[in-house]
């Protein structure tokens, strides 16, 4: 189970890292190296988004990301078939990320039946709250796969507990407002919102959302058990080429 | 949100947790308002006196002597200020607003009307504005653009996607997850999440309580059929929840654009082209692919240029209550080319697709029939468009030599 793998890891490492990457970009060869380098460098634990057209939690880096990927051809088909290739050759645990309607027309159960059989080991999907999500979390429970949900700045303290009831695996606190890759402020305020978190579940904590180099990663160490590394390899693949994600990511810790 | 929103197995709140608090709140508040008597009052006072409300409606006579079937009549959504129904929603929507105690708003625009109305609104309540509004869409609009910068608001052109207004409704959502503590999003048609389905045709109902009203003392009866155009829907059903109840054919209209057999169309309802899927919030028939990726869409009209429909227009397509029909861009213009020649009304190039369906029908219905169609706007935003659907050659030396003028 993820958790207990979170848990067993955490005990060798003060803070665990997890990357992110979308399926197809800049292209499936490419994006099988992105993950190879970051393997090696040490990542834990990634989230593997499947593009969609509408990403509206996305900020431009991902979005562009995913309105590439399927202008270059990326299917849900294609996605899955790699997801399978990759959770075979690699060690560590990895999950989907998509929006819902991805796992909709597929066919929830089926959905969760492939991640299950291609050995996923859990979902993150943003626009998917427990409440419209009564068919994804039996299938994700038959399964025995993490249903992954979130935490917001402006979740109460009441609705944590009933978002922590339903997560399995880590809860993924998003770090601010807004969309991803955006700067965050590593503040005070952040580090009370944390704090919150921390009491409303027994599950680890992710936080995702503005985390780009080392000293954000110091920040959250103690605060948090995973650090979630999103836009900011896009942007580097973009910029330097895959080339450089590897000594970035070794950079993290 | 315990109620959340669901027309059958249409609607929902499919949303990010970070804006679920703030649903919560706009919820409260519509329902506080709804259940308060004075709220609907204080709005149709304001309707009635910075707006045009209640619009008329008109008897086309020429249109109904040249068709020689049913009477046709028109109601004029196309004379509240700003030049279309948009106004209803968004004067609504201000006073929630106001109630919330927030001080900017966003919107999305298409046409450019919701923008236009959303921007006068934010003039009229002193509210700071920024208008989203696709690149594909700023081109063929650009009057609007002008009015709205005109009035304060920042317009944003999005280059993302398809550029066109489901892609304005992703980049407002983006700016609302961050800036929602000051701002409310102002959405323009009974889409999207819980409860903008309901708030939105809420508002709009004031055009068939009108209308139902109207035709009754001027035609003396009710009407066999009601028409109107369907983008996202929220003139449509503003126009038919008066009727719901009465024995009266709804008629919807999709944007058939260049025709359903070759694709380039925006009929969620009225082809077999669409399926159920969630997206920007909400569920119900969307065109998109096999994966659940948003097709294209196209339409000579900005405004039914999107993916999507309205959750309880998509159920009332179920139950066959509302019956779905498609016009195509020529039997649009068509239409509009005769509304304007016979009666002198100039409806929007949205507007004038209920009335290509009403002309192809009134033929064989008899005098005794009486129909009703919504002129939702009015085309006077559409004249590049018009211009150059006509091949207007004068219209086309003018606008060359204005240009002229600019590089003297």
């Amino acid at each position: 189970m993820l958790e207990s793998y979170l848990n067993n890891r955490l005990k060798q490492k003060e803070i665990l890292l997890m990357t992110h990457i979308v399926l197809g970009y800049p292209t499936f060869e490419d994006a099988f190296k992105i993950i190879e380098s970051m393997v090696s460098a040490g990542v834990d634990l990634m989230e593997l988004q499947i593009p969609f057209s509408e990403p509206i939690a996305d900020g431009s880096v991902i979005l562009h990301a995913n309105q590439k990927a399927l202008a270059k051809g990326a299917t849900v088909k294609k996605c899955i078939d790699f997801a399978k290739t990759v959770a075979e050759t690699f060690e560590i645990p990895f999950l989907f990320m998509s929006y819902y309607n991805i796992l909709f027309k597929y066919g929830i159960e089926r959905f969760v039946d492939t991640m299950a059989e291609n050995g996923l080991q859990g979902a993150i999907v943003p626009d998917l709250p427990p409440e419209e999500g009564k068919d994804y979390l039996e299938a994700m429970d038959k399964y025995r796969l993490s249903p992954v949900f979130i935490f917001s700045p402006t979740t109460s303290d009441e609705r944590m507990n009933y978002l922590g009831d339903f997560g399995r695996g880590f809860i993924y606190c998003v770090a601010r407002k807004g969309v991803t890759g955006v700067d965050t402020d590593f503040s005070r305020q952040l580090e009370d919102y944390l704090v919150r978190c921390r009491s409303a579940t027994d599950l680890p904590l992710a936080l995702g959302f503005g985390v780009k180099e080392r000293a954000d990663i110091d920040f959250l160490k103690g605060k948090v058990d995973i650090a979630v590394i999103g836009s900011e390899t896009i942007r580097l693949v973009d910029k330097e080429g895959i080339g450089a994600v590897g000594g970035f990511i070794k950079n993290l810790r | 949100m315990k109620d959340r929103g669901y027309y059958k197995k249409f609607g929902g709140a499919y949303l990010p947790e970070i804006l679920v608090a703030t649903f919560d709140e706009l919820v409260e508040i519509f329902q506080t308002a709804k259940n308060d008597p004075g709220f609907w009052e204080e709005y149709v006072e304001i309707m009635s006196t910075y707006s045009c409300r209640p619009t008329p409606i008109t008897f086309a006579q020429n249109l109904t002597r040249h068709f020689g079937g049913a009477r046709i009549y028109v109601k004029r959504e196309d004379l509240n200020h700003t030049g279309a129904h948009k106004a209803n929603n968004v004067i609504g929507q201000g006073l929630l607003v106001k109630r919330m105690g927030k001080t900017r708003v966003i919107a999305e625009t298409g046409a450019g009307q919701h923008g236009v109305a959303t921007a006068t609104m934010a003039a009229r309540f002193g509210f700071k504005c920024t208008i989203y509004m696709g690149e594909v869409d700023v081109q063929r609009q650009r009057p609007n653009v002008f009015w709205m910068e005109r009035l304060g608001a920042e317009v944003i052109t999005v280059t993302e996607g398809t550029r066109i207004l489901k892609d304005a409704i992703n980049e407002s959502f983006r700016d609302w997850v961050t800036h929602m503590d000051t701002t409310h999003y102002v959405l323009g048609t009974a889409c999207g999440p819980h409860p903008f389905p309901e708030m939105v045709s809420y508002f709009q109902s004031i055009i068939g309580q009108e209308a139902r009203k109207q035709i009754l003392e001027q035609a003396g009866g009710l009407p066999a059929r009601v028409y109107a155009c369907v983008g996202g829907g929220s003139n449509a059903l503003g126009t038919f929840n008066a009727f719901l109840d009465d024995p009266v054919d709804l008629v919807g209209v999709e944007a058939g654009g260049e025709g359903l057999e070759t694709g380039r169309h925006a009929c969620r309802l009225s082809s077999k082209d669409s399926s159920i899927g969630v997206a920007q919030g909400y569920k119900t028939y969307f065109l998109q692919d096999n994966d659940g990726q948003m097709r294209e869409t196209h339409s000579v009209a900005a405004g039914l240029d999107y993916v999507g429909v309205s959750p309880i227009l998509a159920q009332y397509a179920e139950t066959g209550r509302i019956r779905f029909e498609a016009a195509t861009d020529q039997e649009v213009v068509d239409a509009l080319s005769l509304t304007i020649q016979k009666e002198g009304l100039i409806p929007a190039l949205e507007s004038a697709h209920a009335f290509a369906q009403a002309f192809k029908e009134a033929p064989a219905m008899t005098p005794r029939d009486i129909i009703l169609i919504n002129q939702s706007g009015r085309g006077d935003k559409d004249i590049f468009t018009i211009a150059d659907a006509f091949a207007d050659p004068k219209w086309q030396a003018f606008i060359k030599e204005k240009a002229e003028g600019y590089h003297a």
